[in-house]
């Protein structure tokens, strides 16, 4: 039977749990912190010694962790990027702009568990050798800045920040900092010029790496809120121990924002992996199927920028059967919710953030709304996306409006085509095109359908109008 | 038209630029500040933001201009903000705009924030809100609502004495 595997909301919905200090306290927290701060330095073999942020560094290498916000690279890795011989400050910044349509995972740690973040925050800090960070959290979430700015507070009170923290010689200020209503501040290099008090206009990579030259042109980590929670319970479990949980290469938990037509959507923590698209969707422990009478449709798996998947879609996909690689034929609903599997089906698990949409959707409109948010949020830095993201919208607002073309389908794929790949400065490029690419490629028909129909429809309208506007011209020479 | 900070706000403000090693990081938050307070943000706060910063007025009109949730002009007392986007639509979202919007006397079909004439109510659609998993979500002023049906939207207008 698939269940949840509660780690990070271990407690957050335990009754009685509060967001305030004595709680956390109470149920072991900032032991972790404790931990960290005091580990002795590891002597090697060859007669190296590590010291401690390198061992959580490793730790987290080890662990396999990989980020929670939607690339899925390994967080490890990421701070092995950090230009540590700079001699500049590094900077670490908790992405809490959680944006994406269809998660909403970050708001449940910040509201009911915002020192969890801090603990894992200040960890993080601890292991990259940074003394300044800051919390970057959405406009949109005025309750949870006030909830995190409460705990900085208390934390600063027990001396979990500030100078010389718990007397280990180390110090660390963080502070919250808000944005105001642009998606595309999740993007972290434009969540960083955001940070700097400009337009949040991503920076072009290379030269502009975070870890290179991020926040004030320092070397800068920016994190996921969900990322940071992890690396906490990195450092109390062990790196092995962790790495236990999930599947291999796809360690971990992870929650699931589920929404749409389901009977229980919510949010839910799964060993990665662990538990398929299927039982997410239809297991009672999850979505508990669809509303009585429904069939499933489509389901965007990672957040709304994610390639669509149709039902009854079939996947081929290399597997290791008793060690051997083997293709086999896997169901949408039977692959495992991981990074790697929803890569190998050609879609991503993004924020992991699934949307299900039963047989009463009408995909048209399903695809016009997407459009209409990637063209509302566009920064408008790079024409092929400015453009192409509002044209996009534009076609499938009149396909949506009675004005549709026969011809729409083929047209919202070739703008789509021409945004991606190396065309723009960030990835949103490829976030507004992967969901026209997707639902046009998959539901082609419908999008056709609708448009010859109002081809039809308006060549009648022209019909019956062609007298009437001739005697009108008629009319009017006269005068 | 004067533009003048209260003491109060001032210092809050100035405690805000400690914040930052560099103070025009500052920017966004500051306006935060001033929106609070004013309801929007003027040209004249624009200046006032700029100079408190060390910067040109442009560089804070910038940010005004781009960043959705900064207002130009004053909006209603209660400020309703609906969710517009994919699972908020699939659960109702529009329907409860329009709601919002008959009950108000306002145009459901017109573009951006609509006011009621006497500036008590102001009626909007934002993008996702992140509250996908209880749809329809929306906001009034600060406050968020889950599962929002049409007599809970009442009871919220009823509720903005």
């Amino acid at each position: 039977m698939p269940s949840e595997c509660r780690l990070i909301l271990k407690h957050a919905d335990e009754p009685g749990y509060t967001p305030d200090i004595e709680c956390y306290a109470r149920h072991g927290g900032y032991e972790v912190l404790k931990k960290a701060l005091t580990l002795p330095p590891k002597n090697l073999s060859d007669g190296k010694t590590i010291n401690p942020p390198e061992q959580i560094r490793d730790d987290v290498k080890l662990s396999g962790l990989r980020g929670r916000g939607g690339a899925g690279f390994s967080c490890g890795l990421k701070w092995s990027f950090v230009d540590r011989k700079s001699g500049k400050p590094i900077y670490l910044i908790c992405n809490a702009d959680e944006s994406e349509p269809g998660t909403f995972k970050d708001r449940q740690i910040i509201h009911k568990d915002p020192h969890q973040l801090l603990e894992g925050m200040i960890i993080s800090c601890f292991a990259n050798d940074v003394h300044l960070a800051y919390i970057y959290i959405r406009g949109e979430f005025p309750e949870g800045a006030r909830i995190l700015n409460r705990a900085l507070q208390e934390a600063r009170a027990k001396h979990f920040l500030g100078k010389n923290i718990l007397d280990s010689g180390f110090d660390l200020e963080i502070h919250v900092h808000r944005g105001a209503g642009a998606y595309i501040c999740g993007e972290e290099t434009g969540l960083i010029e955001s940070l700097e008090g400009k337009r949040p206009y991503p920076r072009i990579k290379p030269p502009y790496f975070p870890a290179i030259l991020g926040l004030y042109m320092c070397p800068t980590i920016v994190n996921n809120v969900e990322t940071l929670c992890a690396v906490k319970h990195i450092v109390a479990m062990g790196a092995s121990e962790y790495a236990r949980l999930g599947t291999p290469n796809n360690t971990g938990t992870r929650i699931v924002s589920l929404s749409g037509h389901v009977k229980r959507p919510g949010y839910y923590e799964i060993e990665v992996g662990r538990v398929t698209i299927g039982e997410l969707i239809n297991d009672p422990a999850f979505g508990g199927g669809l509303r009585d009478g429904r069939t499933l449709k489509a389901v965007i798996p990672g957040g709304s920028s994610a390639k669509v998947f149709k039902a009854g879609e079939k996947f081929r996909l290399k597997r290791k059967v008793e060690g051997k690689d083997v293709e086999q034929e896997v169901g949408m609903l039977d692959l495992p919710y991981d990074f790697d599997s929803l890569i190998a089906a050609g879609s991503m698990s993004g924020s992991s953030a699934i949307i299900v949409m039963d047989d009463s959707t009408d995909i048209v409109e399903a695809l016009a709304n997407i459009a209409e948010f990637y063209a509302h949020e566009s920064c408008g830095q790079c024409t092929p996306c400015r453009e192409g993201s509002l044209w996009m919208s534009k076609a499938l607002h009149r396909l949506t409006h009675g004005e549709g073309r026969k011809s729409d389908a083929d047209y919202l794929v070739k703008i789509a085509d021409n945004i991606p790949g190396g065309r723009t400065i960030c990835a949103f490029g490829e976030a507004c095109s992967w969901p026209v690419q997707s639902f046009v490629a998959k539901f082609r028909e419908e999008f056709v359908v609708k448009g010859a129909a109002d081809e039809e429809r308006r060549a009648k309208e022209n019909k019956t109008a062609e007298p009437i506007a001739k005697a009108e011209l008629a009319v009017s020479s006269r005068h | 038209m004067s533009f003048t900070v209260p003491a109060q706000l001032e210092a809050e403000i100035d405690k805000l630029i400690t914040h930052y090693p560099v103070k025009r990081s500052a920017s966004l938050m500051v306006l935060h500040s001033i929106q609070e307070n004013f309801g929007w943000i003027s040209q004249e706060a624009v200046e006032w933001t700029a100079a408190k910063l060390g910067l040109q007025p442009i560089n804070i009109y910038e940010l005004v201009t781009f960043y959705p949730m900064f207002r130009q002009e004053p909006a209603g007392k209660y400020q309703i903000k609906v969710c517009r986007t994919l699972s908020c639509a699939l659960g109702g979202s529009h329907q409860l705009h329009k709601h919002f919007c008959g009950k108000l006397g306002l145009d459901a079909h017109a573009h951006g924030l609509q006011t009621t004439g006497d500036g008590k109510f102001s009626v909007e659609f934002v993008e996702c809100l992140a509250g996908c998993g209880s749809a329809p979500v929306m906001m009034c002023n600060d406050d968020f609502y889950e599962g929002v049906s049409h007599s809970k939207a009442d009871e919220i207008v009823r509720s903005c004495a």
